[in-house]
Parts: structure tokens; C-alpha cells; sequence
């Protein structure tokens, strides 16, 4: 069948889909998005987790139909996906435009603070860990440790501990409230 | 995974059109269960009927003030419905402890009531298995059964349901609104599940082509002095994030005078149903809402379990577990 949808925001088309491939096989093979990683396959370790209209999921539980004319956020978006809420809250004149031709992206704050805490070991989980925890401040500037935990609940890494992402998640937090300190989107948000 | 089709019809009567014409058709909502299964070769469709976008998603009060929950709702839309919130809390409160968001983002309503046991037999297509294939037995009997059924299993399978939003509706008195073949009909959704008896490839009693278009909750019970229904959800598990419950309890309990005047208590991880404790509920009506007149009600009830080599330690549990809940929920009222 053939497979319409966006992906970043950019319209995609995969043709001879068969109908058993999930929608990760579709990305990483044939859209060219490795980013997203094949695990457990069982929707358990969400490092194959991707944002559909909006809400997070485990890809490699989607059957590539369901997709069919759906959003896709992998995280090879996250980075223009941050830019265009920062365009928003500014009204888009602040000077932080991307070059004209290119969609190459400075990184998104998420991800530049799980370089900064070393967040990172093996990278595995990292892709879903950074998609789930920008969805998270995203809808909460401010989140409490429980807050973080609970949003990164659906995602396993068996290297760090977790310590040191959390300490990302709060400190792309504490990044982002004071790069935004007064204004009405953030004031009273405690968790 | 084998081959098969897969359609997404424009609405609900072909829908119901195309998988009752098809006998090895199923019905797709948000696959979380399903497309696993079929990874696993444990469910092999030749047709998926693809319902997720069919009208079934909305969430609206009903006339009598109940609420009706279309059966395409997402388990995280659900649980963070503000009616579900103010009016039945034990409902939210199920649905976050079945999954993590990824899963509750994409799982729906319908789906959650028909997933499929966790049995390690069930889902491994080496070894035998009655409900997957009949006849072909049950080694959980002799083997790992210590997550498995206490209560209303047969000779040929000891399997449980692990949904926790069923669980929660059992004792919310919830009804099933079904469409099919030969049309539509309701049915309380304990009655929904079949016990295992000789035909342990049968989880419900829906026949073929029929599908779960909504789930009813008549209005919630309100205590006489507080406003806020008196009902609760607690789930106990290996691990306190994401795992199927080895026990769970719903309970909804209305004390007046110290006496019971109303109680309803279902149990998870018991049984291939969520078990509503209709005899510990008897046992209560009117009785003072003690710890003794709760433990000997309870007991009552559990009295029926059969454990099995390794699973015994679900009924102290179990019986724990509901006369703490009973005990809170009467201590708040």
C-alpha cells in the first residue's frame, strides 16, 4: 500500500508498504530516520518512542496503515519542532530564524542539556527519553522530580540510573523558565 | 508476522460488514495489544479492520447523569477526563496504573476491555497452549503460575485478565454497548467475560464481527456527607511502575450511621474476569463498616479459591488488600 503521511513537518510518501511493518520500520527504513530505535518491539522500553498527532507512542506498536495522514515528531525533529515554539512565543522576530534552504537545526534545548548533564551512555534510550521529556516541558515548564519521573516512566535505560536524566530534564527546565522568567506562559506553573 | 489485508472503512456498518464476512478478520483500534500479539505469531488475521477513526470518540454525560465513553476513547484522554476525575476517580486512577503514556496515548477503550492474558504459555507459540490452541493443554498448571488464576479457573486453563480498567467498571457497574451482524445490543460488562470452562479460546462472549462501540457508567454513588464519590482503586504489583497487577481491588463504599449502606467490591488478578464480589457485597449490606464484619465478608467470598502450587499467596493478599481499601473508604466517609 501506499503511505502518506507527515514526518517532521514535511509530507511523506512510502510506496509498497506492506501491511505488517510497523510504523518505526518505516521510518528508520525507509524514510532514512534511524533515530528512532528498535528494542523490546513490545511497546515496554519506549525507545522507539515518537510523538503522533501530538501524543506520545510507541512506533513499533503502530501498524504503518495507522499513520495513514497522521503528524509524525521523531526526534531528527525535535530540534526545528523547539524552534518553531520558541518563533511562537516571540512572535517569530527574534532573530533566531534558520538560514534560507537549509533545515539544519542548532540542537533543541532538551538535547543540549542531556550533552551538558551527560546524560548519555550507550544512546539507546536516549531518542525516546528526549522525545518524552520534550513533551513533558512542553506542556509543564516546571516540572516537579515526580513530574519527571512519571513522564520518563514509559522509558527504560539500563545504563545511567536515571540520575543524570533527570538532572538534564532540570536542567533544560531551569534553562527554559529563566529564558522565558516573567513572561505569562510560564508565570504559576509549579508541577 | 504473516501476511494479511488491512482496510480502514468509512463507518461502522462496514466495518461490521467486512470482518462478520471475513472469519479470520479483526478488528485494529490502537494495536498496542494486538500488533504485539501478531509479532509474536500468537494472533495471525487475515484482515484488520482498522476502527480507530470510526465515530466512537467521544465522552458525554448521559441523560440520567452517567456517563457514556465512546469505545475508540484513548486510555490518557479518559483518565484525564474531568468528569472521570470529579465523579469517578477509581476509573482514572486504573487507567494511569495499566500503562505508561506511550501505551495509554495510543490504547483505547474497546481494546483495553478485549487485550489478551499475559499467560507466559499464552504468548509463547512453542508450547502448548488451550486458549490459543485448543486441545493442546496447559503446562501452567505444573509450571510458572504464580501470576495466574486463583478463582474460577478450569482443567484446561488458568489464565487471568489483566486489564485494570475493567476491573474499575466492574465495580462501577458498567455497561457494554455492542454493534454486529444482527445488530446492536448491551450487556452488563461482567458479563462481557466468559470463565474458561471447556472453551478457553473463548474470552467473551462477543460472537464474531460484533464490536464494542461504547461503555456506560450509570451516575456515581455520592456518600450522604461529602460530595466526592467514595471510591478508590489499588493495584499491587512486583514493581511499583508499569507492571500487570498480581492483585487488585475496586471498591466504591457508602457508610451511614457506621452501617453499611451501599458497597460494591470487584477484584483484578483473580480470575479470567474481573471478579465483582457480589457475595462479600450481600455479606455487608447493613452490617456495622468494621475491619471484622470486612475480613469475614471478604473471606467469605475468597472462600471459593482454588490456588495452585505457587499462586496461594494471592488470597492473603487479596484479602489484605480489599479490607485496607474497605477500611480507608469508611474511615473517609
Amino acid at each position: 500500500m501506499r503511505l502518506t503521511f507527515r514526518v517532521n513537518g514535511r509530507q511523506q510518501q512510502a510506496d509498497d508498504v506492506w501491511e505488517g511493518e510497523s510504523l518505526l520500520y518505516v521510518l528508520r527504513e525507509r524514510l532514512g530516520l534511524p533515530g528512532s530505535k528498535n528494542a523490546c518491539e513490545q511497546g515496554e522500553c519506549g525507545s522507539c518512542t515518537v510523538r503522533l498527532d501530538g501524543l506520545l507512542v510507541c512506533s513499533c506498536l503502530v501498524a504503518a496503515g495507522q499513520a495513514q495522514g497522521r503528524d509524525v515528531v521523531t526526534v531528527e525533529g525535535l530540534a526545528s519542532q523547539a524552534k518553531k515554539r520558541a518563533d511562537g512565543r516571540s512572535g517569530g522576530a527574534d532573530g533566531r530564524t534558520g538560514k534560507a534552504g537549509t533545515d539544519l537545526q542548532p540542537l533543541s534545548p532538551i538535547q543540549q542539556a542531556f550533552i551538558d548533564a551527560g546524560a548519555v551512555q550507550c544512546g539507546f534510550c536516549t531518542p525516546g527519553m528526549l522525545v518524552a521529556a520534550d513533551e513533558l516541558l512542553e506542556r509543564n515548564a516546571s516540572p516537579t522530580d515526580a513530574d519527571i519521573r512519571e513522564a520518563l516512566s514509559g522509558n527504560l535505560c539500563r545504563c545511567t540510573g536515571y540520575q543524570t536524566i533527570l538532572a538534564a530534564v532540570r536542567l533544560a527546565a531551569a534553562r527554559g523558565t529563566a529564558d522565558t522568567a516573567g513572561t505569562a506562559d510560564t508565570a504559576g506553573t509549579g508541577g | 508476522m504473516k501476511t494479511f489485508r488491512y482496510e480502514r472503512p468509512a463507518d461502522p456498518a462496514a466495518a461490521v460488514t467486512l470482518v462478520a464476512g471475513t472469519p479470520g478478520a479483526r478488528y485494529l483500534a490502537g494495536g498496542t495489544n494486538l500488533v504485539d500479539l501478531m509479532k509474536l505469531g500468537v494472533e495471525t488475521p487475515e484482515l484488520l479492520v482498522d476502527v480507530s477513526r470510526l465515530p466512537f470518540g467521544e465522552v458525554e454525560e448521559t441523560d440520567t447523569g452517567g456517563l457514556r465513553i465512546g469505545a475508540a476513547v484513548r486510555g490518557s484522554r479518559l483518565a484525564a477526563h474531568l468528569l472521570v476525575r470529579e465523579r469517578y476517580p477509581a476509573l482514572s486512577q486504573a487507567l494511569l496504573s495499566g500503562a505508561s503514556a506511550q501505551l495509554r496515548n495510543a490504547a483505547t477503550i474497546g481494546g483495553n476491555l478485549l487485550q489478551r492474558t499475559r499467560c507466559l504459555y499464552f504468548q509463547d507459540v512453542s508450547k502448548p497452549c488451550n486458549k490459543r490452541r485448543p486441545g493442546s493443554g496447559c503446562p501452567a498448571r505444573e509450571g510458572a503460575h504464580r501470576d495466574l488464576a486463583v478463582l474460577g479457573a478450569s482443567e484446561h486453563c488458568i489464565a487471568t485478565n489483566t486489564s485494570d480498567l475493567a476491573v474499575a467498571l466492574a465495580a462501577l457497574d458498567a455497561t457494554v454497548h455492542l454493534t454486529g451482524p444482527a445488530g446492536v445490543r448491551s450487556l452488563p460488562l461482567t458479563d462481557l467475560y466468559r470463565l474458561p470452562g471447556d472453551e478457553p479460546e473463548r474470552d467473551t462472549v462477543l460472537r464474531h464481527g460484533e464490536l464494542i462501540t461504547s461503555v456506560e457508567l450509570p451516575p456515581p454513588p455520592h456518600s450522604a456527607r461529602s460530595r466526592a464519590p467514595l471510591m478508590v482503586y489499588r493495584k499491587v504489583r512486583d514493581r511499583a511502575s508499569y507492571a500487570f497487577a498480581l492483585v487488585s481491588v475496586a471498591a466504591v463504599l457508602d457508610v451511614r450511621d457506621a452501617a453499611v449502606h451501599e458497597v460494591r467490591l470487584a477484584f483484578g488478578g483473580l480470575a479470567a474476569r474481573p471478579w465483582r464480589a457480589r457475595e462479600a457485597e450481600q455479606a455487608l449490606q447493613g452490617r456495622p463498616a468494621t475491619e471484622e464484619a470486612f475480613v469475614e465478608a471478604v473471606r467469605t467470598e475468597l472462600s471459593a479459591c482454588r490456588p495452585l502450587r505457587e499462586n496461594g499467596y494471592k488470597l492473603a493478599l487479596a484479602e489484605r488488600l480489599a479490607v485496607a481499601v474497605l477500611a480507608d473508604l469508611a474511615g473517609q466517609g
